[in-house]
């Protein structure tokens, strides 16, 4: 059989020494070469029974039978049926010059050549001779094919191939090169020395097309083999955006494993960036820091790199997007990481097995990296139609991103989820608002009232779940919450589902001397029932009355025995084991030894509480993006992040010499220009294109990217090591600069600008408000969008604040404008986008309850409702003030502030404050401000400079800060013409509060509303002296500014608010009941409602005035 | 790198594999069937599946399980079977299994030469399509009769060209750019009417049919719109870093240019309120429904196609509606309830009212389902999106030239 195959490999050679040529000309005729393929297979038909007549269709003449039979077969294999026995009537027509019918033939040649590989060998001289076509797409193919064959005797022919076509005049050729490589290295691991040498030569390649295939190969046959990039570093950043989309992922992660080794950490604590001195070199639009004062500065070639794939963040494919984002979250300096959210919360948008993996990704990122997704968090809402697993990771991401400032968004957003049909989701859900109890321990209380709820829910995984998170809640903090304890007590009758009810016996157990009334009433039911129960009931009533007995076994003794009687004889073996063991454990007798002494201590031990923790917490030793960390676990292949090296290794390893790189690709041009020659036909295209490559400028389509041709530039500029830069780069480097001074001086013109705009603002149309509007809710990175013609300068700036700063200050908006832009937005219904409904579904004050409305709409436009609430002026303006600035630290000027409690008239959402500012130097301090940036997220409006301080003097100005609704303190900068001082407000909690009135009905309708999650409580003894009606008012508005309601009833006391930043209703009710009071708090702001709570506690029970 | 391909058609059919690599033998997709059990909805398919020699990727699309066999891997596969689904749908009208099955040579060829030992090598469509022809009727009719084939003849050039996406040489006789700006609207609206989130998703697709090497220049009249945008590789970055202009020499024919994203944090206009009231009674089984449809903000536009989708819960038996305007249909087996309620009179609002029957004994359902809302405005970009003008370079013919705008609701939710 091997000699006849012999002879038909002859008979093929000869006669496809014509078809080649042939092919190569296409659509030529029929020529009839391989006809006699039907004599010499005769001998084969003998052996098949099946397939016979695709076996005669192929030995036929006819090339369209041939070509039916071929797709009959690759068919087969489509459906993973066996065609192996065909292999050799298959293999003969290898050598046609039909296009079709040898494509198939490879196709089929490249899935069978394994399982016969002394037949495959019939074809390898066709590709051989195919290897040397004139034409390169030809050589390509038989490149591509001949890799394909895994038969390792042909290694050696694979190796000279790939190295002849390493050297190849076009870059299509070299491509396949660097494919085969990588084919090679998997059929034959020793060749890896040998194949080294040819990456190294590939990776010199200047030509995009290649650019990522070696890469790739690199990546599969030598990763560690760091120093070979060294050279080509600064090449690849720069061909990166020419580079086809497959290639820039393989070349961004490649690069991001470099430059882990390579440059140091930008991460230190507070690094400055100084990039001046980069900036002398690349011409760059980046940012830069003006404070010099840490010496970190990065290596201009990871700058490069950073500059180089910012751009592919808006690339069409997601794993360019996703490779671009994972690189900037390894490599780049903490305060540029914003840039990656925006096109990580784009990609969301798709399908969703990449939801899934981007998803995973910001799970981990916004562990580390609250801020980052903060401004989208909306983005990460479930719909109701979303898978499983999408649903549970947003959730997740919902539950890192949750803090003191959106807790009450996020807990409303749960409550819908908890209602979820999908139960499985909505046990997540309560998982995760335990988390965020946990987390957050301002709404520990909400949550936990809010899970009590829940425990009156009809589903049991929703009970269960509640209960058991109940447990893990109580469990760091019993002591607080005997009456939740009790509370589940009381629910236990209603509760059928055994895994909560074994947890809320636990808990009473467990705590048990909290409960010392109630516990021992639930045993004694449970007594009762115990026969009826599930097992795992019956094992935690063992337990709880083996504890009940040690603490209390005056009223329980007689109780436990009973139980343990009934556990002793009952029919599951684990309840009888646990009964026995109890017995000895805690009823003393001659029998039980040592241990009895420490039943006590071993029963009622203190538990450490659970952990409630991410999932997604230790995902990020893997490099993000892989498979390794989607499954969490090393993954086969997978290639580690090395760390930051401690010292930078030698940065001039990566300095090209003056070596003309197209020289060197062209030097086997030349040698083979003349064989080139002839074949010019063929070779037009990839002449064109080496020509391009060599003279870096226009051919062909002059109309190639400006992008391109600065990417050359750069290139010479970089290779001639910086001495003769070209003039056209330096002009663009100038322009750029004067750009970013231009940009500078606007920045600083900008507040008194808009201040004048705003008043023009008003008579402007609603179109002209909107993009206002837009660009200010903007968070962070204003100048990406706003001032779209320079990125330099500004962004950093704005970006260096962690996305936080948002500049609002610029929103000089008068109370008095409010109606006004009120009014055209019922004209221009593009700005409508709040509760306009025609057919008034709910009362318009439901939306004031909307802070995830409100909070869009940003302070721009009030709310419409808002009126209906009438706001009123503060019932008590508290005089006392707080210091600032002590004139010791601040060098003779101190400052003092106060809440006005007035409406701020710089912005809706702002606290208005008085400062007080006093000179006690003996000499005038000059030009006093606040600095321009200001290092938390508020939003401040500052007061204009004060020129001159005389010498005692002082002076009050007033400015306002917009606090979000939180009472976190406002940090910046106040200066003087020598000094800078940084200073902070910490607002009380009653400070965020304006006054509304409102009707007693209109107050109990809306206390109606904010029940559950939104109700805080506590009840409190009074004081004698402050049951009076007047001193009751007196201490709540003295602690917070709201507004008293006229009240009916003689032992109830009213107030109502809003807060300033989000206009959320905040009611607080006082009822008196002798000596006790009960205040209650109704707020969707949770977090404000329980400090609210506390301070309104302090306030009553402290007695004076 | 992907090493194997297998498709599985939803009733668990494995009707196509294709290895890149060795032969792995198809008993791996044992793992898939498995989860594939567990999971009860087909969406619910863990995206990931973890075996001891290989990772299991699965991607569902329209009822078929695209699955890849993986040693490691990007997340580009995804991108992967997208030009997958899209060259079908581009050859065979429809990407399916009978289509996929009817023309399994041709997908082949196509896995072919989308990759190349597992790593990808032609993406493009336009390359694609001159290496592979898309059947059509006359030519499989031609085919048959002179022998000729499917295989393009000439050798692709754009796959060597610095702009791989256009073949040199393109003529036409009527030059003509069409452009239609298509925006979606996410959205998820609260019981109230409240927007809790809405943001747009927009895309440009082109059509151009334009001879030789034309370089275009696309402006907005409102570029600020635009902050977080994707281009296809055609589009030069630096051009709309700079100037906030779209340039780019074109791919012959249908392509999407762009695709930009206006989030959660502007103002997003509705343009549709839904006023509805689902209740199940305590008692009796059976629970009402009434849902009225009108508009909100259309920019005096029409509202078309108006659909509105409610899955219903498992409980729900029948329902017995009556509709002012459309028609309903209620599946009882898949638990959805189609209202197709057409174009919206803004005089006479369209209404939904009935009854529905519940299982009896089951207890009422704690959750009322939410809406999801289907609708077409014609002539409107929701985000005011609209293109200043055309410019034509290194060409002499002047182009007709035509922009489309159309609003579309995407995933648009309202909670009830």
């Amino acid at each position: 059989m091997l000699g006849m195959s012999a002879n038909s490999v002859s008979y093929n050679e000869q006669g496809s020494v014509e078809s080649g040529v042939d092919a190569a000309q296409e659509n030529s005729s029929i020529p009839g070469s391989i006809s006699s393929g039907g004599a010499a297979s005769s001998l084969f038909s003998a052996d098949y029974k099946k397939n016979e007549d695709l076996k005669e269709m192929l030995e036929s003449n006819k090339e369209s039978l041939k070509l039916e039979a071929m797709k009959r077969i690759v068919g087969l294999i489509a459906k993973g049926k066996n065609a192996s026995e065909l292999f050799p009537a298959v293999v003969k027509n290898v050598a046609s010059k039909n296009i079709e019918l040898k494509k198939l033939v490879y196709v089929y040649l490249v899935r069978y050549a394994e399982e016969q590989q002394d037949l495959a060998l019939l074809s390898i001289s066709t590709f051989q001779r195919a290897l040397k076509d004139p034409n390169q797409l030809i050589r390509a193919s038989a490149l591509r094919v001949l890799s394909s064959i895994r038969v390792p005797i042909i290694v050696p022919i694979m190796m000279l191939a790939i190295k002849e076509a390493a050297t190849d005049l076009s870059p299509y050729v070299r491509k396949t090169a660097a494919h085969a490589i990588q084919k090679l290295y998997s059929l034959d691991p020793d060749q890896k020395e040998h194949l080294i040498e040819v990456i190294e030569k590939l990776l010199k390649d200047k030509s995009t097309l290649v650019a990522g295939s070696v890469v790739m190969a690199f990546e599969e046959v030598c990763p560690d083999r760091i120093d070979l990039i060294h050279k080509n570093y600064r090449k690849l950043c720069n061909l990166l955006v020419d580079v086809e989309e497959w290639g820039q992922v393989v070349i961004i992660h490649m690069l991001t494993r470099y430059a882990r080794t390579q440059f140091v950490s930008p991460w230190r604590e507070d690094a400055v960036f100084d990039e001046n001195s980069a900036k002398a070199f690349y011409d760059s639009e980046e940012e830069r820091r003006v404070d010099q004062s840490k010496p970190y500065i990065m290596d201009p070639d990871h700058r490069l790199l950073l500059r180089n794939t910012k751009p592919l963040l808006q690339s069409r494919n997601t794993a360019v997007v996703m490779a671009v984002s994972q690189l900037y979250w390894h490599l780049a300096p903490k305060h540029e990481l914003s840039i990656i959210t925006k096109s990580l919360v784009r990609l969301l948008r798709s399908h969703r097995e990449v939801q899934y993996i981007v998803l995973q990704n910001i799970a981990t990122m916004s562990i580390q990296r609250k801020g980052m997704f903060e401004p989208f968090m909306k983005s990460f809402y479930v719909r109701s139609t979303d898978a499983t697993h999408i649903k549970t990771l947003k959730l997740e991401i919902l539950t890192n991103l949750a803090n003191e400032a959106n807790i009450s968004t996020i807990l409303r957003e749960f409550q819908t989820y908890v209602k979820s049909q999908d139960k499985a989701f909505a046990a997540a859900t309560i998982q995760a608002i335990g988390c965020c109890a946990t987390n957050i321990s301002e709404v520990t209380d909400t949550c936990l009232n809010g899970l009590v709820l829940l425990l009156s829910n009809r589903d049991e995984t929703v009970v269960a779940e509640s209960v058991v998170v109940i447990k893990k809640l109580l469990q760091t903090q019993p002591s607080q919450h005997s009456d939740i304890i009790k509370h589940m007590a009381k629910l236990f009758d209603n509760i059928t589902v055994p895994m909560a009810r074994a947890s809320i016996l636990w808990l009473m157990g467990e705590y048990c001397e909290h409960v010392p009334k109630i516990a021992p009433d639930v045993l004694r039911k449970m007594a009762k029932t115990f026969t009826d129960e599930e097992d795992i009931v019956k094992l935690q009533i063992v337990n709880l009355a083996a504890k009940l007995y040690l603490t209390n076994s005056k009223q329980t003794k007689l109780l436990t025995q009973y139980i343990l009687n009934l556990g002793k004889y009952d029919q599951n073996y684990d309840i009888r084991d646990r009964t026995r063991f109890i017995r000895q454990l805690i009823v003393p007798n001659e029998k039980s030894g040592a241990l009895s002494k420490y039943a006590r201590r071993i029963l009622m031990a203190p538990k450490p509480a659970p952990v409630l923790q991410s999932a997604f917490k230790d995902r990020d030793r893997f490099q993000l993006g892989t498979l390794s960390h989607t499954l969490n676990s090393q993954a086969s292949g997978y290639l580690e992040l090395s760390d930051w090296p401690a010292v930078a290794p030698d940065q001039s390893v990566r300095n090209v010499e003056v070596v003309e790189p197209v020289k060197e690709t062209g030097a086997p041009a030349l040698s083979k220009s003349k064989h080139a020659k002839s074949n010019e036909k063929f070779y037009s295209d990839s002449e064109e294109e080496d020509g391009e490559e060599e003279e870096g400028s226009n051919s062909e389509d002059s109309s190639s990217s400006s992008s391109e041709e600065s990417v050359s530039e750069s290139e010479s500029e970089e290779n001639s090591d910086d001495s003769n830069k070209s003039s056209s780069s330096q002009s663009e480097k100038s322009s750029s600069e004067s750009d970013s001074e231009k940009k500078k001086t606007l920045k600083n013109k900008k507040p008194q600008q808009q201040k004048l705009d705003s008043k023009d603002r008003k008579q402007k149309n609603g179109n002209a408000v909107k993009v206002e509007s837009r660009s200010e809710s903007e968070s962070g990175s204003e100048s990406s969008s706003s001032e779209s013609s320079s990125e330099s300068g500004s962004e950093l700036d704005s970006d260096s604040d962690s996305g936080t700063d948002q500049k609002k200050n610029t929103k000089p908006k008068p109370v008095q404008s409010k109606p006004v832009i009120k009014v055209e937005k019922k004209e221009v219904s593009l700005l409508d986008l709040d509760d306009f409904s025609p057919v008034p579904v709910t009362t318009p004050k439901s939306s004031i309850l909307s802070p995830n409305l409100l909070s869009d709409l940003q302070g721009l436009l009030i709310s419409p409702t808002a009126s209906a609430l009438q706001a009123s002026s503060p019932v008590f303006v508290p005089e006392t003030s707080h210091e600032l600035l002590h004139r010791m630290t601040g060098k003779g000027l101190s400052a003092q502030y106060r809440f006005t409690r007035q409406p701020c008239i710089y912005g809706n959402s702002m606290v208005s404050l008085q400062l007080t500012l006093s000179n006690s130097t003996d000499q005038a301090l000059e030009n006093i401000h606040i600095s321009e940036k200001s290092s938390t997220g508020q939003n401040i409006h500052r007061f204009n400079a004060i020129e001159r301080l005389e010498p005692q003097a002082s002076v009050t100005v007033s400015m306002g800060v917009d606090f979000n609704d939180s009472t976190q303190a406002a940090n910046f900068q106040l200066c003087t013409k020598e000094d800078e001082f940084s200073v902070s407000i910490q607002p009380a909690v009653g400070e965020l509060l304006l006054p509304i009135t409102m009707s007693e009905a209109d107050f109990t309708k809306e206390q109606g509303k904010l029940v559950g999650m939104n109700e805080s409580s506590a009840t409190i003894t009074m004081t004698p002296e402050n049951v009076s009606s007047q001193s009751v008012n007196r201490k709540v508005v003295s602690v917070a500014n709201l507004g008293v309601i006229p009240s009916g009833q003689e032992n109830i006391y009213r107030f109502s608010g809003k807060t300033v930043s989000s206009g959320s209703l905040v009611l607080v009710s006082v009822v008196l009941k002798d000596p006790d009071a009960v205040i209650t708090i109704n707020t969707e702001k949770t977090v404000m409602g329980s400090m609210l709570l506390r301070q309104v506690k302090t306030a009553l029970t402290n007695s004076g005035p | 790198m992907i090493h194997s391909l297998f498709l599985i058609s939803n009733a668990g059919d494995l009707f196509l594999e294709k290895h890149w690599k060795s032969v792995i033998s198809r008993s791996v997709c044992d793992y898939f069937f498995e989860a594939r059990e567990k999971a009860v909805e087909p969406d619910n398919v863990p995206p990931v599946i973890r075996t001891p020699h290989h990772y299991l990727i699965n991607i569902y699309r329209e009822k078929i399980f695209f699955k890849l066999m993986f040693l490691f891997s990007k997340l580009g596969v995804c991108f992967i079977v997208d030009v997958l689904y899209r060259m079908c749908a581009d050859y065979f009208g429809e990407c399916s299994e009978t289509t996929i099955k009817d023309n399994v040579v041709i997908v082949y060829e196509l896995l072919e030469e989308m990759l190349d030992n597992g790593f990808p090598l032609a993406t493009e469509s336009n390359i694609l399509k001159e290496l592979i022809r898309p059947p059509t009727i006359l030519r499989s009719m031609v085919n048959t009769i002179t022998g000729s084939s499917n295989v393009g003849e000439t050798l692709p050039t754009g796959q060597l060209s610095t702009i791989p996406w256009r073949r040199a040489g393109v003529k036409y006789t009527n030059n003509e750019a069409y452009f239609d700006v298509v925006e979606e609207i996410d959205a998820i609206l609260d019981k109230s009417g409240t927007t809790v989130f809405a943001e747009i998703q927009g895309v440009i697709d082109a059509c151009v049919k334009l001879s030789g090497m034309p370089d275009l220049t696309l402006s907005f009249m409102n570029p600020r719109l635009l902050d977080d945008v994707s281009f296809h590789p055609c589009v030069r970055y630096k051009r709309w870093e700079s100037e906030r202009v779209i340039a780019f020499i074109p791919p012959d024919g249908n392509f999407q240019l762009m695709s930009y994203h206006i989030s959660a944090q502007n103002l997003v206009a509705i343009p549709v309120y839904v006023k509805q009231n689902i209740s199940f009674f305590e008692t009796g089984s059976s629970g009402r429904l009434d849902i009225t449809v009108g508009p909100k903000q259309t920019m005096g536009k029409t509202l078309e196609c108006l659909v509105v989708t409610v899955h219903m819960p498992k409980v729900v038996l029948s329902a017995n509606l009556s509709a002012t305007q459309g028609t309903y249909n209620y599946d009882p087996v898949t638990k959805i309830l189609v209202w197709d309620i057409g174009k919206l009179n803004p005089q006479k609002l369209p209404n939904l009212k009935g009854s529905l029957s519940l299982q009896s004994g089951a207890p009422k359902p704690e959750e009322n389902p939410s809406l999801n809302i289907d609708l077409k405005i014609q002539q409107l970009a929701i985000s005011g999106l609209k293109v200043n003008r055309l410019d034509v370079y290194g060409e002499k013919y002047k182009p007709f030239k035509g922009v489309k705008y159309v609003t579309k609701a995407g995933k648009f939710q309202v909670r009830t």
